[in-house]
């Protein structure tokens, strides 16, 4: 009975925990997404410089304010341009660096079957 | 057949590689910030620098007026560079010039402006950097000039004697 309580108390506070860490890992994640843009090479995660460390505070902000992580990154886009997104968003200017792994393994795909498999046959 | 089309793609790939080479040699690989100007200037609750008192922008930044959003701190050095031109700007009746103090302390602030004058009209008190990220900036100095609520013109860095012209050009 003793152990009955102690894994209901354990399962009861877990997620509350797991809620408030939430916040911290959907932060982490944005913003490892996010380009710093004084610094080459690094994302605002990485980064410690003034214009990093003000837009982690601003996305925590907006987390508070109950943005979603696709509203965030249209938020920071429409300041400062597609490049401040590291995975870069799916349109017309994009399609074909999308689509060319794709396209690749296709055609490669395409290769090999004739070249092997047909043979074989 | 077979033996034809074999060099013929290899040249060709060469050929794509060559170009696509080629172009990337002559790209830059510096990323200049991209100026994101006709923007609506945001909408949102600031610390005044002078007064305790929170205010909307929409309140600093009147409809009629050209205004000069200028965004320094006593530890950027390049700022000092350009804060002549501010205050050669001030004489100006038909432009306002707004500061943002950057990620200062109020005592260095006020050391900085009484050793080389005070060009600002108002000044926003932004001692997380948060504003300026609203604002879509970069880091000091930046100033952004602003016409019926939406930014017109943008300088990132220090403000030259190319600038100071273009401003005035504005003015007339």
């Amino acid at each position: 009975m003793k152990i009955l309580k102690l894994v209901l108390v354990i399962f009861l506070i877990f997620p509350i925990n797991a809620l408030k860490a939430d916040n911290e890992v959907l932060k982490n994640k944005i913003t490892k997404n996010l380009r710093c843009l004084i610094c080459q090479g690094q994302s605002v995660y990485d980064s410690d410089s003034e214009f990093a460390n003000s837009l982690k505070i601003v996305v925590d902000n907006k987390i508070n304010e109950g943005l979603s992580e696709k509203q965030i990154y249209s938020y920071f886009q429409s300041k400062y341009g597609e490049w401040i997104l590291y995975d870069p968003l799916f349109n017309k200017n994009t399609y074909f660096l999308w689509l060319l792994p794709l396209l690749i393994f296709f055609i490669g795909g395409a290769i090999i079957f004739n070249k092997f498999i047909k043979k074989q046959k | 057949m077979k033996n034809k089309l074999l060099p013929f793609s290899i040249t060709f790939i060469f050929v794509i590689i060559f170009i696509v080479f080629y172009k990337g040699l002559k790209d830059t690989n510096i990323y200049t910030p991209e100026s994101k100007i006709n923007n609506e200037i945001p909408l949102l609750l600031v610390d005044l620098f002078d007064t305790d008192k929170t205010v909307n922008t929409i309140e600093i930044f009147q409809s009629d007026k050209l205004y000069l959003l200028n965004i320094w701190s006593s530890w950027c050095v390049p700022c000092r560079a350009e804060h002549s031109i501010l205050i050669e700007l001030k004489n100006s009746d038909r432009l306002k010039i707004i500061g943002m103090n950057y990620k200062d302390t109020k005592n260095n602030a006020k050391n900085f402006l009484e050793e080389l004058g005070n060009p600002y009209d108002k000044i926003i008190f932004d001692s997380k950097g948060t504003y300026a990220i609203e604002w879509g900036a970069y880091g000091v100095p930046e100033s952004f000039l602003i016409s019926n609520n939406k930014v017109i013109k943008k300088y990132i860095g220090p403000l030259n004697t190319e600038s100071f012209e273009e401003i005035k050009s504005f003015i007339k």
